[in-house]
């Protein structure tokens, strides 16, 4: 009788927390698509910041985010092969290994505070570059795991087989084992992606914003995320009608993101 | 017993092996011939060191650091006739020279995540083999001598993946095969398969000899007085027995040896 009744209330209670979070959930995505998809206009997506659009900001985002990408893949994907294929038997491993982890769930605001220290200060203007290389660092951490991890689930006889037909170590990671963890990395990166491009701590005070549409990097640089923070807190509707329109989109392209992640996974395997 | 014409293709000396940060050795003091065009079968219960030891004769102990030979494995240099010390082998090249000599087979087939062609053609390859005909060419020979050239050469260019376990396995021996290896090493090959893969891939282990001598850890006495010529009974790290299957199967000298092959332990 016990433990019947104990089954019922832990059902009810977990049922209950379920539907909680659930709940919050598509209020969000309700509240946001309504409001959201109300105060799009063609004019959004042709227009600057300045002119009431976002198309500098979305530019400007994608811009950072994409080069980030560009520093992170390499460094990322590099260090999760130190990691797993060499380092095996180095005591700096583990080290490095939960460094990695404790830097995936740091602070973005300190990740920020660093680069503003690092490269904003010493040049005295907020650049795209620092919004570049904090979301970087942002990056780095992640695809280390996901590339370490995946790795790990390599079999070591694949390892050992590309090894038996004369392969060198170099030779049978390049070409087997990372041929063989490609899914994996490949979704650790988009996943990561999506992860930054709607981060907003580290670029608020290292590329800060734009109003125009800018390439140069070397100076502030339009972002979406700051801009919704911005407009957010203006008392002019238009300018709140603007965040809720772009808070839209940047979550419609995340959600896109990782579906793509999903697929991906699931359908090359 | 009618004497026949063996030669010794490779000769472990005083072999005695540790792994790394291991209490003891794995091996202590092993002896024995692989006899050329033979098939010598190494068995005995599990954790006795036959598959250590077998993963000794191509060193592919090495990948992992630490572990630590001794005394010999001296391997037959075709071109000069003398016997040469594989532990004495050094450098990343010298190894790699020495596992295109003495190729392995694995328990579980590992195909790599490319076509069947790029599977075969990936030893061939790495060996410096470039021009497009040759590779062709050995790659349909490879394929033909292990036995799935009939069931692959319309798939060349498929995944690998999409091959049966059975099939896979004889495209991991195809691999090794177009390596043209003076030794293949087979490490309980058939253990992951079903009977009739089995017969197949023993088939195949049959025909191989004619060109290639093999050495084979099995968990399987049927298959091993089946397949082989030569017979080693391993037990704790030590070689217990190691003479002509028959013998091994029918007369075995060491009374340990005759309880493990009647199954009184194991």
């Amino acid at each position: 009788m016990n433990r019947l009744l104990l089954n019922k209330v832990v059902l009810v209670l977990s049922t209950l927390s379920a539907l909680i979070g659930i709940g919050f959930l598509f209020w969000i995505l309700i509240t946001l698509t309504y409001k959201g998809v109300a105060s799009i206009q063609l004019s959004t997506f042709t227009h600057d910041l300045v002119e009431g659009g976002i198309r500098n900001l979305l530019v400007g985002q994608f811009t950072m985010a994409l080069l980030a990408t560009f520093i992170a893949v390499p460094l990322g994907v590099l260090a999760g092969i130190y990691l797993r294929e060499y380092g095996e038997a180095s005591k700096m491993t583990s080290v490095i290994r939960s460094l990695s982890d404790v830097m995936t769930s740091a602070p973005s605001i300190v990740i920020g505070v660093f680069v503003f220290a690092l490269m904003v200060e010493p040049f005295g203007t907020f650049n795209g570059w620092a919004g570049v290389v904090a979301l970087a660092i942002m990056m780095v951490p992640i695809i280390i795991g996901t590339t370490d991890n995946m790795l790990a689930l390599v079999p070591k006889e694949l390892r050992e087989a590309g090894i038996a037909l004369g392969g060198s170590k170099k030779q049978v990671i390049m070409q087997i084992v990372l041929k063989a963890a490609k899914v994996g990395v490949t979704t650790g990166i988009l996943l990561s992606f999506a992860r930054i491009i709607g981060e907003t701590a580290p670029l608020l005070f290292t590329s800060a914003n734009n109003q125009f549409f800018s390439m140069d990097l070397t100076d502030q640089f339009p972002s979406l995320t700051v801009s919704i923070y911005n407009l957010a807190t203006y008392p002019d509707e238009a300018s709140r009608e603007l965040a809720w329109a772009a808070s839209f989109i940047l979550t419609a392209i995340v959600l896109f993101i990782n579906l793509v992640g999903r697929y991906v996974t699931r359908h090359k395997k | 017993m009618a004497k026949e014409d063996i030669q010794a293709v490779m000769e472990v000396k005083d072999l005695s092996f540790t792994y790394p940060e291991a209490p003891g050795p794995t091996l202590k003091k092993n002896n024995l011939s692989i006899y050329k065009n033979k098939i010598t079968a190494l068995i005995g219960p599990s954790g006795c060191g036959k598959s250590t030891l077998l993963r000794a004769m191509n060193r592919i102990h090495d990948l992992y650091p630490g572990c630590q030979y001794g005394g010999k494995i001296e391997l037959l240099n075709p071109k000069t006739g003398q016997m040469e010390n594989l532990l004495d082998l050094k450098k990343e090249n010298e190894l790699i020279g020495l596992r295109q000599r003495v190729g392995m087979i694995f328990q579980k087939p590992t195909p790599f995540p490319m076509s069947i062609y790029d599977n075969v053609a990936y030893g061939l390859r790495l060996s410096g083999l470039k021009n497009k005909s040759e590779l062709d060419g050995r790659v349909e020979k490879a394929l033909k001598d292990a036995a799935i050239w009939k069931e692959a050469k319309e798939r060349l260019k498929d995944s690998a993946l999409g091959l049966s376990g059975g099939q896979q396995q004889r495209l991991c021996i195809a691999r090794s095969v177009a390596l043209k290896p003076e030794v293949l090493l087979f490490d309980e090959p058939t253990s992951a398969l079903d009977p009739i893969s089995t017969a197949a891939i023993e088939e195949l282990i049959t025909e191989l000899k004619k060109d290639i001598t093999v050495a084979i850890v099995t968990h399987n006495m049927q298959q091993a007085s089946r397949l082989s010529d030569y017979t080693t009974f391993m037990y704790l790290g030590d070689i217990i027995e190691f003479d002509k299957t028959e013998k091994i199967f029918v007369n075995p000298s060491v009374k340990l040896t005759e309880e493990y092959i009647t199954g009184r332990f194991g």
